[in-house]
C-alpha cells in the first residue's frame, strides 16, 4: 500500500521537527549568555587573537627570529628586534623583539605565524571581541599580547631588576 | 439618552448575534473586538512562527528584544512604518496602491461570519460559508493585480502561480464543503446516525452548521467514520495550498522567484500583505475547526458527558492562562542579574500577572460561562496554526507541477467521491426502501 507508506514517512517527518522542537539548540546565545564567555562556546583549536607565550623562567619566548613576519599571507607582523643583555633580559636566547605589533585590521587568523614559529612563542588565543570603533586600535602592541608572567615570579625576580627598579610592578598585573 | 441605554442593553438579554439581533452598537464592538484581537493573533503568531520554526532548526530565534524576543514583532512593525514607501517607476500606480488593500480586505470581511461562540460572532448569515468561500477567494484579485502593477518579472510569474494553485485548490476545498453541507441536512445522531424525522433541511449558516454538530453529537471529522476524515483531510491540504503556505509556497519560492508577487512591495504595503496572509490563516482554519471540529464545543462532549463534566471543563481556560502565567513567572525568575536586564525582567513579570488576573477571572463562573465558547474555539485555531508551522518547519516545498497533480488528480477525485458517498450513506433509509420496493 503505497498510500500507507506515505503517511507514514510524513507521520515519521513530521515527528522528527517536533523532538528536534524540544532539543537544546546548537546556536549560541552569546552575548546574554552566562559566565565569563557570556554563552560563546570555544573549540580548542580555535584561532583568536595571538598570545605571544613566555618559558618556564618568565622569559619571552620570542627570540625575533621574523619567521612568523615572513610567512604571513597578509603582512601584518611588524618586528623590530634588539639584543638581550646582562642587565636587561627579556628573552631566553640572544635576541628578543623590542616591538611586536599584530595589524588586526589585515590578520586573516590563518595560522602559518603559529605554525612557522622555531620556538612557540606565538599561539592563537581565545580572544574574539576585536571590534573596535577605531581602526589604529586594531594594531596590538606586543604588551596586549603577552602573556601573563607565571604569578609566583612576580616581575621576573631573576633577570629583571632593572624593570623592577625602574618602577615595573612587582606582582602579576593582567594583561601585561 | 434613555433610549440609547435601552438600545444598548436590549442587546444582552438575546440569544443571537449582534447582526442577526440588528443591534448596530454591539455589531461594532464586535467588529472592534474581532479586529483587535485577530491583529494581537498575527502579531503572536508572527513571533510563535520564528521561535518554534527556529527551535525545530535547533536555533534560538530572536532573542534581543525584549524577553525571549517578544516584542520583536511590535519592532518590525515600526521598522515596516518607517520605511521609505517606494512604488517602482515602471509601475502602475492605482493598481499597485489597490492590490495590497483588496487582499487585506478580503482577509479580514471574512471574519464577519465566524462563529466564536453561539452568540459571539459579528453576524450570523444564512449563507455563512458561501460568504467565506467567496470573500476569501476574493484575495486571488488583489495577488494578480499586485504581481501585474510591479512591472517585473518575478511577481509576474509568482502572481500566476499563486492564482493558477488558488483556483485549483478551490474546487477540492468546495467539493470538501459541500460534503459537509449534505451532512448537516441529516437529524440522526452517532457517528452512523442517518436521516430521521424531519431529515432535509441542511443549513450553510456557520453558526447553524456547529448546532448541527451539537445536535447529532458528534463532531463531522468522525461522521460516517472515514469520510469525514478523508474531507477533513483534503480541506487540510487546500487550504495550506489556498493561503499559499508551505510546503505549497510556490508564488513567494524564494529560491526561484525572491519573494513572488510582493518582491516589489516594501514597508507598509509589504506589512499589508503580511497582515492579510496571516489572517488569511486564521480565516481559513476558523472554517476547519467550524465545519469539522465542533466550533466551539467543547472537547469529549459524548465521552464526558454530565454536569461535573462540564464544571471540571469550565476550569480548563482559566487553568490554561495560569499556566502561561506561571511559564512568564519562572522565566522572569531566570532572567540574567544584570541592571541591562532589569526593565525586560519587570515587564515580563508584569505580563505574567497580567495573564494570571485574566485567569483568576476565567474562574468565576460567570465570566467562564460567557467566555468559555471562544476559549475552545481559539484552542482549536490555535492548534490549526501550529501544524502550518509544524509544516513549515517539516516539508521541502514541491515542483509545480507535482503540486496541480495533486490537486487536480488526487484530491480532486477523492472529493467526488467522498460527496458522492456521504450522500448515498445520508439517504441510505431511502434507497434501502427503493431497494425493497424495487424487489
Amino acid at each position: 500500500m503505497p498510500v500507507l507508506k506515505n503517511i507514514a514517512a510524513i507521520a515519521k517527518g513530521m515527528s522528527i521537527t517536533f523532538m528536534e522542537m524540544f532539543q537544546p539548540t546548537t546556536v549560541e546565545n552569546y552575548p546574554d549568555g552566562k559566565g565569563p564567555l557570556r554563552g560563546a562556546r570555544f573549540e580548542a583549536r580555535f584561532r583568536g587573537a595571538h598570545v605571544l607565550q613566555r618559558d618556564e623562567n618568565g622569559l619571552e619566548k620570542c627570540v625575533a627570529c621574523f619567521l612568523c613576519a615572513a610567512n604571513c599571507p597578509s603582512n601584518c607582523i611588524y618586528i623590530e628586534a634588539a639584543d638581550n643583555t646582562a642587565e636587561h633580559r627579556v628573552s631566553g636566547a640572544e635576541r628578543y623583539a623590542k616591538v611586536y605589533n599584530i595589524d588586526y585590521n589585515r590578520c586573516i587568523f590563518c595560522g602559518y605565524c603559529v605554525e612557522a614559529c622555531p620556538t612557540d612563542a606565538i599561539t592563537h588565543g581565545h580572544g574574539f571581541e576585536l571590534a573596535t570603533f577605531n581602526a589604529s586600535n586594531l594594531v596590538y602592541r606586543k604588551e596586549q599580547m603577552l602573556a601573563s608572567r607565571p604569578a609566583h615570579m612576580g616581575a621576573n625576580v631573576v633577570f629583571n631588576q632593572a624593570d623592577v627598579d625602574g618602577g615595573a610592578p612587582k606582582e602579576m598585573v593582567a594583561g601585561s | 439618552m434613555h433610549a440609547i441605554i435601552d438600545y444598548i442593553s436590549s442587546y444582552l438579554t438575546s440569544d443571537k448575534t449582534p447582526g442577526a439581533a440588528g443591534n448596530m452598537f454591539w455589531v461594532l464592538v464586535y467588529i472592534m473586538l474581532v479586529f483587535a484581537g485577530l491583529s494581537v493573533a498575527v502579531i503572536a503568531m508572527n513571533w510563535l512562527e520564528r521561535k518554534i520554526l527556529a527551535h525545530m532548526q535547533v536555533r534560538l530565534g530572536p532573542m534581543r528584544v525584549g524577553p525571549h524576543g517578544l516584542l520583536q514583532p511590535i519592532a518590525d512593525a515600526i521598522k515596516l512604518l518607517l520605511k521609505e514607501d517606494i512604488m517602482p517607476a515602471e509601475a502602475d500606480g492605482f493598481v499597485f496602491w489597490m492590490a495590497p488593500l483588496i487582499v487585506v480586505l478580503a482577509a479580514f470581511t471574512v471574519f464577519v461570519v465566524v462563529p466564536f461562540g453561539p452568540t459571539h460572532a459579528i453576524t450570523d448569515m444564512n449563507i455563512g460559508i458561501l460568504f467565506m468561500l467567496g470573500v476569501s477567494s476574493l484575495s486571488v484579485l488583489g495577488i494578480v493585480m499586485a504581481g501585474w502593477a510591479s512591472n517585473s518579472h518575478y511577481p509576474l510569474m509568482g502572481a500566476l502561480r499563486s492564482s493558477a494553485q488558488m483556483v485549483s485548490y478551490e474546487i477540492a476545498m468546495g467539493l470538501a464543503v459541500v460534503s459537509v453541507i449534505l451532512v448537516t441536512s441529516l437529524h440522526g445522531s452517532g457517528l452512523y446516525g442517518v436521516g430521521g424525522a424531519g431529515a432535509g433541511d441542511g443549513t450553510l449558516s456557520m453558526i447553524g452548521i456547529v448546532r448541527a454538530q451539537q445536535e447529532q453529537g458528534v463532531w463531522f471529522i468522525f461522521k460516517f467514520f472515514p469520510l469525514g476524515l478523508i474531507a477533513f483531510f483534503i480541506f487540510a491540504v487546500s487550504m495550506v495550498a489556498e493561503t499559499n503556505r508551505a510546503p505549497f509556497d510556490l508564488a513567494e519560492a524564494e529560491s526561484e522567484l525572491t519573494a513572488g508577487f510582493h518582491t516589489e512591495y516594501s514597508g507598509f504595503r509589504w506589512s499589508l500583505f503580511f497582515l492579510a496572509e496571516y489572517s488569511a490563516m486564521i480565516a481559513v482554519s476558523s472554517i476547519a475547526v467550524t465545519l469539522w471540529l465542533g466550533g466551539w464545543l467543547r472537547p469529549f462532549p459524548n465521552l464526558l458527558n454530565g454536569d461535573t463534566w462540564d464544571q471540571a471543563f469550565s476550569f480548563i481556560p482559566g487553568i490554561t492562562f495560569l499556566f502561561f502565567a506561571a511559564i512568564c513567572f519562572y522565566n522572569a525568575v531566570r532572567m540574567p542579574k544584570h541592571p541591562l536586564f532589569r526593565v525586560q525582567t519587570i515587564g515580563l513579570f508584569g505580563f505574567g500577572v497580567v495573564l494570571g488576573l485574566i485567569g483568576l477571572a476565567l474562574f468565576v463562573p460567570a465570566v467562564s460561562i460567557r467566555v468559555q465558547d471562544i476559549f475552545w474555539f481559539a484552542a482549536k485555531v490555535s492548534g490549526f496554526m501550529y501544524v502550518y508551522i509544524w509544516f513549515r518547519g517539516t516539508f521541502p516545498r514541491y515542483r509545480f507541477d507535482q503540486l496541480m497533480q495533486l490537486g487536480w488528480k488526487v484530491l480532486l477525485p477523492m472529493g467526488l467521491g467522498v460527496l458522492i458517498l456521504t450522500a448515498i450513506f445520508g439517504l441510505w433509509p431511502s434507497i434501502q426502501q427503493l431497494i425493497q420496493r424495487l424487489i
